[in-house]
């Protein structure tokens, strides 16, 4: 199995996220590995324990992305690129799909392509099936279980959650696949792991190295954009307490409140 | 490109989503044509819902390759009929299936897509879409670049549901996809059921429960319990059931925290937040959770909140309309009979 994970290197979850004359800022919080991906590299890692093969990380980013590789190279990973290029900035979601589509591509005999379900920045969760459409491969999303992959039928069955329960579904590969949290329980990087990490050279692929048309990514190339980004408008809520002598007289006075209100 | 805004309708075994008739409700307010896109089982009855919720046209398609949820087959039909007819905006429910769509034709038309919108507007002749990012902490204004047609999903519940219109009706074409089966690269082998109850996207209610399920004193665990792990498991199970109990009067959904999640008290499923589910119902009642942001970012926009937490200190008390200091183990169940009394059930 040669299986490409893409990483995307994100504000930790816990940061307090603020604007600041127009810029998004996030204080002295560390920059991470995005949540979600941690589950699509266990998972990578767990599918090759299992079959073999090969684990390349890839992540398109600024030079500091490198750090989220490395953790993906520390978790075991086998490779990592980092796609980095001054044209990619700006990129929306479909530049970066036409950037890690390429990458894959280059990679070549790919059999499985893993994304986390979304980033927690740009919270799209349209980058896996835009890369699933350029490739033509089938696009597994949001997928809580893999039941079993088969290589040398090159076909697979996963769980994939949806808003009514979960969805079986069997898949040709390569396939690009999406995984939600339920799928796995991510190590953490071992002592070894991370003394090989640091060690490690990650090579870095331009626009140019992946034939990529520049006009169709960046900046430029978007076709969405964010013309504004602003803090949530705030609701004062004044929170109004409710007390009586027992727990019955503490229901009795919300349910009176609720119903006054029209909350029910 | 034409002044035609297109809505994808979503359903589920031939029962449409209510957040397709929200996205119709936007689709009326862009002046234009309105097409309905209605694919699967009982399309054809469906049609005639989206007729009454303001489709002036609708287009759909009962054929057999399109009998469960495949992304590439359902966004196959839907990027061929757009190609041809060329709709100034498509617009999508943003549920598990839209969100697929959305990427997919997308990519196939090279068309810009703005996911999870909860604010449309049109101002100088351009649309501005208003959608959380960084898990709600932040807003933007998104824009499209000039020309393609525009995909915007829908946030479920962030738009006004339009009132039906008995009786109206419209053109309904049927169509059919291009592709065949050998064309397609997956096929759905079957479900396995959720828990059952309300879905926590759609729920009017919400119920939720916090690491605070497991701390009620006054229970003992059964003595053929000796495992430390599984007598807590244990005893959160019996408090969410209180939690359930509350909702099944209120015909609400059961959320969670993560805190309660991973602690193994309940599945995934349920989790509300960050890294679980994002939700905005009327009125979410959040019990023994303290309120991390990460918790915020997935409940903060439900019209009222409710908070029972022993702390009064909890971060959740500064999102709450209502609050009540208690142990949740004494006032949920007082809370149910109330509700039981008053709604007369």
């Amino acid at each position: 199995m040669n299986i490409v994970v893409c990483v995307k290197q994100t504000p930790d979850s816990a940061a307090k996220v603020t604007v600041e004359g127009g810029h998004v800022s996030w204080g002295d919080a560390p920059l991470i590995v995005n949540p979600w991906d941690e589950y699509a590299v266990e998972e990578a890692l767990r599918q090759k324990e299992k079959h073999g093969g090969k684990v390349t990380a890839i992540s398109m980013g600024p030079e500091s992305a490198r750090e989220a590789l490395k953790t993906g190279l520390a978790m075991g990973c086998d490779e990592a690129i980092l796609v980095s290029d001054a044209g990619l900035k700006g990129s929306d979601t479909l530049g970066t799909a036409r950037v890690l589509a390429s990458a894959i591509r280059k990679i070549g005999a790919v059999d499985l392509a893993l994304f986390g379900r979304q980033a927690i920045d740009g919270d799209t969760g349209l980058t896996t099936g835009q890369v699933a459409r350029l490739l033509g491969w089938p696009v597994l999303t949001y997928v809580a279980a893999v039941e079993e992959i088969k290589p040398e039928t090159k076909t697979m069955r996963v769980q994939r959650m949806i808003d009514e329960g979960r969805q079986v579904v069997q898949a040709q590969l390569p396939a690009v696949m999406s995984v939600t949290k339920e799928i796995n329980e991510p190590r953490y990087p071992s002592f070894m792991g991370i003394r090989k990490a640091s060690k490690a050279t990650i090579p870095t692929w331009s626009i140019a190295e992946l034939g990529v048309e520049p006009s169709q990514v960046g900046r430029g190339g978007a076709l969405v954009s964010w013309s504004e980004i602003y803090a949530p408008p705030v609701h004062k809520v004044e929170c109004e307490v409710v007390k009586g002598e027992t727990p019955q007289e503490t229901a009795r006075v919300l349910v009176d409140r609720l119903i006054a209100e029209k909350v029910i | 490109m034409s002044n035609e805004t297109w809505v994808y309708v979503d359903q589920f075994k031939g029962t449409p989503l209510p957040a397709s008739w929200e996205a119709l409700g936007q689709a009326k307010t862009m002046g234009g044509p309105v097409t309905a896109l209605v694919f699967g089982p009982g399309a054809q009855a469906i049609a005639k819902e989206a007729f009454q919720f303001g489709a002036d046209q609708v287009l759909w398609s009962q054929h057999p390759l399109l009998e469960e949820f495949r992304a590439e087959a359902f966004a196959g039909l839907v990027a061929h009929l757009a190609a041809e007819k060329k709709p100034g905006l498509l617009l999508i429910p943003c549920t598990t299936r839209g969100r697929d769509i959305t990427a997919l034709v997308a990519a196939e038309l090279g068309c810009g897509a703005i996911p999870d919108a909860t604010g449309l507007e049109t101002k100088d002749g351009a649309l501005r879409v208003t959608r959380p990012v960084y898990a709600g902490k932040l807003f933007t204004t998104a824009v499209f670049a000039s020309g393609g047609t525009r995909i915007v999903s829908l946030r479920p519940r962030a738009f006004a549901m339009p009132e039906a219109q008995p009786g109206k009706s419209g053109t309904a074409t049927e169509v059919n996809p291009t592709q065949s089966e050998s064309d397609l690269h997956t096929k759905v082998s079957g479900y396995v059921a959720s828990e059952g109850g309300v879905s926590l996207t759609d729920a009017k209610i919400i119920v939720s429960g916090g690491r605070g399920v497991a701390n009620n004193p006054n229970l003992t665990p059964p003595a053929d319990i000796t495992d430390d792990k599984q007598k807590e498991i244990w005893k959160a199970q019996q408090g969410f059931k209180l939690v359930r109990e509350l909702a099944s009067v209120l015909g609400a959904a059961v959320g969670a925290s993560r805190a309660a999640v991973d602690a193994g008290y309940i599945p995934y499923a349920n989790q509300v937040g960050q890294t679980g589910k994002v939700v905005s119902p009327d009125v979410y009642i959040a019990c023994g959770i303290s309120g991390a942001i990460q918790h915020q970012a997935g409940m903060r926009t439900a019209k009222t909140i409710v908070a029972i937490n022993k702390d009064p200190e909890a971060p959740i008390f500064g999102l709450a309309r209502f609050g009540v200091v208690g142990d949740m183990h004494q006032v949920l169940p007082a809370l149910t009979e109330e509700l039981k009394k008053r709604l007369g059930k």
